[in-house]
């Protein structure tokens, strides 16, 4: 008898064991198996992400009084929101500055992308590791520069005067909303480059070689063929960086000056000074109501241009 | 219709495409075949302007065109991956090239629609391209290019995709599409057998070079060398050695012996090869009648081919079998059991090519 003959031994008659039973059912059901390979995100999403949201959701209906938290539920701080026109004039000039800067660095890379994609034919990761560059410094660090390049007697201001162009500093530049705007382009340019990118390059080149066969000049073969088909990454450019832009406060707060102030600022200061959580809760809601309406619109709108 | 005039590429240090000289005539049905790095594909892609020519002209309909780019010129192409446009439905990529001619809607719609009728798609108009199959592509493909009433299509390996019984099937479809629309068509392939069932004229070409252009039973039945003759069906090679003496001219084929051959240009004791396609020779199993060359031999197997049979036949001075074709009789066939028997290989001295010895 030679040991591999125990292979073929009957199985014992009764009952599989609980752990064997468990494993086949894992081996026969994919969806199981799915379930089982997503099993670390989906703690880490219910811990980190559906908890605090439930918490936040709950926390919204409290209210304050004094310094005791009030838990008994009601809409009040949601009342709030809708009658005083100064949190819907913050939420419109976030979701505003958010989207132009959003709107200026998705049109400022899209060249950026094109040309690494379909101009760029070696050393191609040394050009993506470039385009990261920013990132290797810190944000705080990078608000700062901007903060010496925009300031009133900083870079723009002192070479325009230089230049003879002005004669005393501008005031414009810092503390503003385009100041929050430059700096926040500049620090998600790369977040929207890479899907840019990823979507141009995986194009087949004989696309656009058959539109032009079909007559198509470069011009057309870009609106009729290149653009639509790298949308996708156009659109997750727009999220990847719009959705975290909306609820930015540190650039605003570093940058943008009394009027550039933005909803962030104001979350912040319901959990921070103000100490009325309960208000942070419900305005943070409706930021991420906001955000997802306004997404919906531009997913509706780019759905209309693919037409 | 199309002229190629010494035409030349080069890619870096390869030479894709030396000096090519073609004419190709209105309404004909030509191909370039060649295998993979032969330079037919890049041939192809200059005709539609995707590649430059390094020197050389191409003149279209009596226009120059080796400038031209490629929206600019009178020329459809079926590319070998379909090219269908993944964003858009069928409808819409039949339709690609009208839009930018300002067709009317309604013209534009009638035409789609003849056009799906004509590949035999009718109703697919709002399928997705991701939705169909590689021979629904293929058509596709074809009806966009041929919707803008191209002068020349060209087709890039336009069956290489897909499975044996549907190329045969759109062999004979496209054949007869191009018989019915009267269109010049260029066919790019590396399978001779579609060429030779396809065309009116075939370039054979390798190493950038063409070798020969002639019509399929030219160049089937007058192969100019061992590479065309190899690389178009079965072929049985002989070395020779030429005789001449007077006005006669005759060979010294190994296992074939000494026999008078068409006289040429050739001298005495030039090395040749002699190619004899299967069918040339006629095999019995007694000496043949009749005053033909005839050597004998041993029938060494017999191959079954369904309809035809190849059988092989061992003779003296030869290393090879020679392969015989032979029609195979349903029932009773008269080489059934006869392997290791004593045969006799006959042929006419028209079934000898004399070919330059490699």
């Amino acid at each position: 008898m030679t040991p591999f003959d125990s292979d073929l031994r009957p199985a014992p008659a009764g009952r599989p064991s609980l752990a064997v039973g468990l494993r086949n059912r894992v081996h026969r059901s994919e969806a199981l198996r799915g379930y089982l390979l997503l099993s670390p995100a989906l703690a880490v999403l219910g811990v980190a992400i559906i908890a605090p949201l439930i918490l936040l959701i709950v926390m919204s209906t409290w209210s304050m009084s004094g310094f005791d938290m009030l838990m008994t539920p009601g809409l009040g701080n949601y009342a709030i929101i809708a009658s005083d026109p100064i949190y819907a004039a913050l939420l419109g000039r976030s979701l505003k500055i958010a989207a132009i800067a959003t709107a200026a660095t998705v049109l400022l890379s899209y060249p950026v992308a094109y040309f690494v994609a379909f101009h760029v034919h070696r050393h191609k990761m040394l050009w993506l590791i470039l385009l990261t560059l920013p990132f290797w410094t810190s944000y705080l660090m990078r608000i700062f520069a901007w903060r010496v390049v925009l300031g009133y007697e900083g870079v723009i201001n002192s070479a325009l005067m230089s230049l003879g162009l002005i004669e005393a500093p501008m005031q414009v530049f810092l503390y503003s909303q385009t100041a929050v705007t430059i700096a926040l382009a500049h620090a998600w340019a790369a977040f929207a480059i890479l899907p840019i990118y990823v979507s141009l390059e995986k194009i087949d080149k004989s696309y656009l070689e058959a539109a032009a066969d079909l007559g198509d000049n470069a011009a057309r073969r870009f609106w009729r063929i290149t653009l639509p088909l790298s949308l996708p990454g156009v659109v997750a450019a727009f999220f990847l960086m719009f959705i975290p832009t909306v609820g930015d406060y540190v650039t605003a707060a570093m940058l943008g000056g009394p009027d550039g102030m933005m909803v962030g600022n104001l979350i912040q200061a319901q959990f921070g000074p103000i100490n009325d959580w309960p208000m942070g809760a419900a305005l943070a809601l409706v930021m991420t109501l906001a955000v997802a309406v306004a997404g919906l619109a531009f997913l509706l709108l780019t759905r209309m241009i693919r037409r | 219709m199309i002229s190629i005039q010494n035409v030349s590429k080069t890619f870096g240090r390869v030479q894709a495409v030396r000096d090519v000289t073609l004419d190709i005539a209105r309404g004909e049905f030509f191909s370039l075949l060649g295998a993979s790095g032969s330079g037919k594909t890049t041939l192809l892609r200059m005709l539609a302007g995707f590649e430059g020519v390094t020197s050389g002209k191409i003149v279209i309909d009596g226009q120059p065109m080796q400038d031209t780019p490629p929206h600019l010129r009178p020329i459809n192409m079926v590319f070998q991956n379909y090219a269908i446009f993944p964003h858009l439905n069928v409808r819409d990529n039949i339709a690609y090239g009208l839009r930018r001619l300002g067709t009317p809607k309604a013209e534009q719609a009638r035409m789609v629609d003849a056009m799906l009728e004509m590949i035999a798609l009718p109703g697919y108009g709002d399928r997705l391209a991701t939705q169909l199959s590689g021979g629904q592509m293929q058509r596709v493909a074809l009806a966009r290019a041929l919707i803008l009433k191209p002068k020349v299509l060209l087709l890039d390996e336009p069956l290489g995709a897909l499975d044996k019984q549907l190329r045969e099937q759109m062999q004979l479809e496209l054949r007869s599409l191009q018989r019915q629309l009267g269109i010049t068509f260029v066919l790019v392939t590396h399978d001779q057998e579609e060429a030779l069932t396809l065309s009116d004229r075939v370039a054979v070409m390798s190493n950038g070079q063409v070798i020969q252009v002639d019509t399929p039973s030219g160049l089937y039945d007058r192969p100019v060398n061992r590479q065309v003759a190899a690389f178009v069906g079965t072929m049985n090679f002989f070395d020779a050695r030429i005789r001449a003496q007077g006005p006669d001219t005759s060979a010294e084929i190994a296992g074939l012996g000494r026999h008078p051959v068409a006289p040429s240009a050739r001298r005495d004791g030039d090395r040749v090869l002699v190619a004899i396609r299967p069918e040339g020779f006629a095999l019995s199993p007694q000496p043949p009648e009749g005053p033909g060359p005839r050597v004998a031999g041993r029938l060494m197997a017999r191959q079954y081919l369904g309809g035809r049979q190849l059988l092989h036949v061992a003779v003296e001075g030869r290393a090879a079998p020679v392969a015989v074709a032979a029609v195979a009789h349903r029932g009773q066939d008269p080489w059934e059991g006869m392997e290791d028997n004593p045969v006799w290989l006959g042929w006419s001295r028209d079934a000898m090519t004399v070919l330059d010895a490699d």
